[in-house]
């Protein structure tokens, strides 16, 4: 099944730029995949469409089995706590602890109180930070701080993982690191798809590539063989 | 069996989301009155601000309550006061004060000779050498009549000019415009509380939502995050709700002090005042009824004031 279907996508801005102009693609369910593009190809807008935070001008999105037009403004934040976000910049909260960053996702859908330590501190510990759960996130490193945002964006355990430009503040070996982190997930069955320009980290791992142009999406096949692919 | 055991396991569920949904209401009402204590100069401003304008209109209902009381001491006990004519002698004034004994529109009716009452002025006023000094008793008889409990102004009026017109009476005068016109000046009053409330009410909406307006501009970036990760609306709403409900209830206590505090400065020079009418009237306060009225409609006030700021503010910050 796909977990993400997009069928003769356009989006156009209001000022005229034509972010996609019907694309088309499907990304499988458990897949990794990299999207790629020079900047303002439209791979934030593709990652917006996804989340809802901008809507098609023409064509159909589906996300995990459902078509988002069907989902009306108040449905929206549910269909978020589906996927869980990497951002760039990282979005994370400086007037709270590591810990209360990462328990958003579960306070707002409800999650029992024994159950948020559990499960922020196995999310922590995925990451590697448990032991930075009282600090201000202000007082960590640039890698810390995305790995607490990806920290947080698996706490709630999405079947969807959506990852925007996730290395472009960090070193090489850093970045090499979170990419781990994103593998790990995608062992377990997360479907991951990760925007970036970094195309010599890309090229180093071996999972299939769509690279956006002109509007359009192309599938290359991943690198390697070693990850079935079938586009 | 196994449906049995699917349905307990979803009820479990429903009772943890209810459990947690109950945890985070307590926790966002802690959360956001500790917000509110950690600015104290600016919370503190604006709780004497809405206290201020609650406690105009509810020092206008302590003051009306308290003159409509002094009314009704007054008028329970209604008289009028009959003078009878000079040539009308005592025989003739107590055959009348008997008959209108019969009346079925009196319940106390109470004569005083023409000797009786001179005695009675000697000894109030004061004026003994003047009245020592003239040849006949200047004063008339009089019969002072009670009129039954819970008459209108309008039917009194009747009754005074019924006992006036009687041949024995020179006039019939009735201790009552007085009550009437404070009457009307109470009438006026209720309306001038009412016409304020109003507005003032108005007025803790609008500081209530521009105090919350700044507060979610303030929190820009936490909207922004919490409809990233999948907040509701009423998940972003609840704690600017609770903000505004606080700075109800707080401007709702404060104006209950600051009439406390009216009161107890007036009750002294009001005791006085009584006292030297010969009266027991003091001061009535505010009441358990009232005072509660008054933090439930800060309270409310203030939700009001959240909601209209949150309605027109956090559709705007979306997530770009």
């Amino acid at each position: 099944m796909a977990m993400i279907r997009f069928d003769s996508v356009s989006k156009r801005y209001p000022e005229g730029h034509e972010a996609l102009s019907r694309a088309s693609f499907e990304i499988d369910e458990g897949q990794m995949v990299f999207l790629t593009g020079h900047s303002g190809a439209g791979k934030s807008t593709l990652l917006k469409l996804v989340m809802l935070m901008e809507r098609p001008s023409q064509g159909q999105v589906f996300v995990n089995g459902q078509n988002l037009r069907n989902i009306g403004r108040l449905k929206i934040p549910f269909l978020r706590r589906q996927i869980g976000v990497v951002f760039q910049n990282h979005q994370l909260l400086f007037d709270r602890t590591v810990f209360d960053n990462v328990a958003l996702p579960l306070i707002i859908s409800g999650c029992p109180h024994q159950e948020i330590g559990r499960r922020v501190r196995a999310a922590l510990d995925k990451v590697g930070l448990l032991d930075k759960e009282r600090n201000n996130p202000i007082t960590l490193s640039g890698g810390e701080q995305q790995r607490v945002g990806i920290a947080r964006a698996v706490v709630n355990k999405p079947p969807l993982l959506l990852a925007d430009e996730p290395t472009g503040n960090l070193d090489p070996q850093l970045a090499a690191e979170v990419m781990g982190l994103f593998q790990q997930f995608n062992q377990v069955g997360v479907t991951v798809l990760i925007a970036s320009h970094d195309i010599a980290l890309i090229k180093s791992l071996s999972y299939p590539i769509m690279s956006l142009k002109g509007g359009q999406v192309t599938r290359q096949p991943a690198t390697e063989a070693e990850v079935p692919f079938d586009g | 069996m196994a449906d049995a055991q699917g349905a307990q396991r979803r009820q479990s569920r429903i009772r943890d989301m209810l459990a947690g949904w109950r945890a985070h209401h307590g926790e966002v009402a802690r959360n956001s009155f500790q917000r509110l204590l950690a600015t104290p100069v600016s919370s503190a401003m604006t709780w004497l601000v809405i206290g201020i304008a609650l406690a105009l209109p509810a020092s206008l209902y302590v003051g009306l309550i308290n003159m409509q009381a002094l009314g009704e001491a007054w008028d329970s006990t209604a008289r009028l006061s009959l003078y009878l004519k000079m040539d009308v002698d005592d025989a003739r004034g107590k055959a009348l004060a008997e008959a209108l004994r019969k009346d079925s529109e009196l319940v106390a009716v109470q004569f005083t000779d023409r000797a009786s009452a001179l005695a009675e002025f000697r000894a109030i006023s004061g004026f003994g050498d003047v009245l020592d000094g003239l040849d006949e008793n200047p004063l008339p008889a009089l019969i002072t009549v009670e009129p039954v409990a819970g008459l209108s102004a309008e039917h009194l009026g009747q009754l005074q000019q019924r006992l006036s017109a009687l041949p024995e009476v020179e006039s019939a005068q009735l201790d009552l415009e007085w009550v009437q016109r404070l009457y009307a000046l109470v009438k006026l009053g209720q309306r001038l509380a009412i016409t304020l409330a109003a507005l003032l009410a108005l007025g803790v909406i609008l500081v209530i939502g521009n105090t919350i307006r700044l507060a979610i501009e303030s929190r820009r970036d936490e909207i922004v995050v919490i409809k990233l990760v999948g907040g509701t609306d009423a998940f972003v709403r609840r704690p600017f709700l609770y903000t505004g409900l606080w700075y109800g209830v707080g401007g709702g206590l404060c104006a209950w002090l600051v009439v406390a505090i009216s009161l107890w400065v007036m009750s002294g020079p009001v005791a006085r005042l009584a006292g030297l009418y010969g009266s027991e009237f003091s001061l009535d306060g505010l009441g358990l009824v009232a005072t509660l009225l008054l933090w439930l409609s800060g309270g409310l006030l203030g939700l009001a004031g959240a909601w209209l700021a949150v309605a027109r503010h956090l559709g705007d910050i979306e997530p770009k």
